[in-house]
């Protein structure tokens, strides 16, 4: 496959001097053509941070990001982000949330709607094309952000626990809703979670992240057969790869709870 | 309980109640002759005063002097207040240069002021433009700053990765998201005008309602004094309900069940 994104030496510390928190080390991966990268890791081990990094709004301390070859310097419509808090702008209405990117890059009205009709479609949410955001569930808004993010056609789609926020059953839909959307676009993906079962149902690459300060700990390869419905979360293959990635995950689990805790200690000494 | 719905027409109920029993109080004082006319006039008293005002002491022209008094003071502190306020809230630069200066002058009480504006003004209507703008302007400015930086960060970072440019961020993201914020604002500081207006109106004055109620003190025309009340309050109500309409049409999508 060829190298699509490169991330080399990535380091991220906030604040400075006695203060600074590290929150990213050494990170380095490549991530393909139309791959599926999904980087799972415990709370606070930074990988929300290097989606920031790729995305262009917040600066490595040190190393560097090329997408296709080009050094990344600010964010650009070239890398679409869906983030975890509901990002809507309230004040469009779906279609106008969908069309947003296309209206800002001063495409024609008619090519704007005939994108935005195929990804209403594409998510389900005929009926609802002329609904605020303020009328639409949880699930439906995460839908739209993930239509109006692949509308604006970019090169890689970043996502940050875009399903954090939603209760199990609707998670799962929304698994096989990505997934459905995916097939057909085969877009470049990193898609970044802690739950374990979602990294291996989604990717075709699992990145597993160390506690803070946080670093790639694993690479698995998830050969399990596309396109993938929510039944094989039951087959061997997929069970063995969630055993290993959870005893990974357990370790780092450990190290986080006493990191916090060693923290905690710390502060209480500087005051 | 707190905080449970009640019934509409109960509600409504309530909110007339509150002015029948107002009504009540005052009639069981003036009319139960607990209290001299001279202090407190009897309802109807006042109901005649303010057919002889509008008749024949041309309280008309007095609200239109006061309303426009009010207007240019007001629409001046909006038209540099929000711009302002919105740049504070968005460029940390702006804020550090503007906010601790806006922040001492706000705790200056405007009327303290009205000497230096009649020195520096005279007693025409710049005087009393200026003491309404003074009143109105600073705290306008740093609310607008407020909702301006209630902005999520998420929206504007949204924004950038749908290609939107660090300039485009303020048409496209800031200025949208805070302007049922900015209107509420205006709203409340246009209340805050009036109690200027009467300040300015006081001082120096030959028309508007603040001058009516300063003279009829003058003349103890007790009655005169609460129907220019009265009338000052129906206007910040009509005001009021005008704002309200206004933002039910500029933010449809805010009626529609939901703020984010």
């Amino acid at each position: 496959m060829a190298a699509k994104l490169l991330v080399e030496s990535v380091s991220k510390v906030f604040g400075d001097g006695g203060r600074a928190v590290t929150a990213l080390e050494n990170t380095d991966f490549t991530v393909g053509e139309s791959e599926f990268i999904t980087i799972l890791g415990p709370s606070g081990c930074g990988k929300s941070t290097i989606l920031k990094i790729i995305a262009g709004l917040t600066e490595p301390s040190s190393g560097r990001v090329t997408l296709d070859g080009r050094a990344i310097s600010g964010p650009g419509r070239d890398r679409g982000m869906v983030f975890q808090t509901y990002t809507l702008f309230p004040w469009l209405t779906v279609t106008e949330n969908i069309e947003f990117g296309l209206e800002v890059a001063g495409r024609p009205k008619a090519e704007r709607r005939e994108v935005a009709d195929h990804y209403i479609a594409k998510i389900g949410l005929r009926g609802f094309e002329s609904a605020y955001p303020g009328q639409l569930s949880g699930g439906m808004k995460q839908r739209v952000a993930i239509a109006r993010a692949l509308a604006n056609d970019p090169q890689v789609l970043l996502m940050d626990e875009p399903f954090g926020a939603l209760d199990a059953q609707t998670r799962t839909v929304m698994q096989e809703l990505l997934l459905g959307v995916w097939e057909e676009s085969h877009k470049t993906i990193l898609f970044v979670t802690h739950d374990v079962e979602e990294a291996v149902f989604m990717g075709d690459t699992v990145y597993v992240m160390t506690a803070r300060p946080g670093r790639i700990k694993a690479r698995i390869a998830v050969p399990l057969p596309r396109p993938r419905s929510y039944d094989i979360k039951v087959s061997d293959v997929f069970l063995g790869i969630k055993k290993e990635i959870l005893a990974l995950i357990r370790e780092e689990s450990w190290k986080a709870a006493n990191s916090l805790e060693l923290m905690g200690d710390g502060d209480e000494k500087d005051v | 309980m707190p905080k449970e719905a009640i019934p509409a027409h109960v509600y409504a109920l309530c909110s007339v109640l509150s002015f029948a029993l107002l009504l009540l109080g005052w009639s069981a004082l003036t009319y139960g002759k607990y209290v001299p006319p001279l202090f407190l006039p009897a309802p109807d008293e006042i109901v005649r005063s303010a057919v002889t005002l509008f008749a024949e002491f041309g309280l008309v022209t007095d609200i239109i002097d006061s309303v426009l008094r009010v207007t240019a003071g007001f629409l001046l502190a909006a038209a540099i207040g929000v711009p302002l306020g919105v740049l504070m809230g968005s460029l940390k630069v702006c804020e550090a240069f503007f906010e601790p200066f806006l922040g001492f002058i706000r705790y200056m009480p405007a009327s303290a002021f009205i000497p230096l504006f009649i020195l520096w003004l005279g007693i025409g209507e710049s005087e009393k433009v200026a003491v309404i703008f003074f009143g109105t302007f600073f705290q306008l400015t740093l609310m607008v700053m407020d909702v301006t930086k209630n902005v999520s960060m998420d929206l504007i970072n949204t924004a950038y990765t749908l290609g939107v440019s660090q300039r485009g961020v303020f048409r496209r993201v800031i200025l949208p998201a805070s302007m049922p914020g900015i209107v509420d604002t205006l709203r409340i500081t246009f209340g805050w005008a009036w109690t200027y207006l009467v300040v300015a109106e006081i001082v120096a004055a030959s028309s508007g309602l603040g001058y009516m109620i300063m003279q009829s003190q003058r003349f103890l025309k007790t009655a005169h004094i609460i129907v220019g009340i009265i009338v000052i309050g129906l206007i910040g109500i009509a005001i009021d309900v005008f704002f309200k309409w206004l933002y039910g049409r500029l933010f449809p999508w805010l009626g529609k069940g939901g703020t984010a």
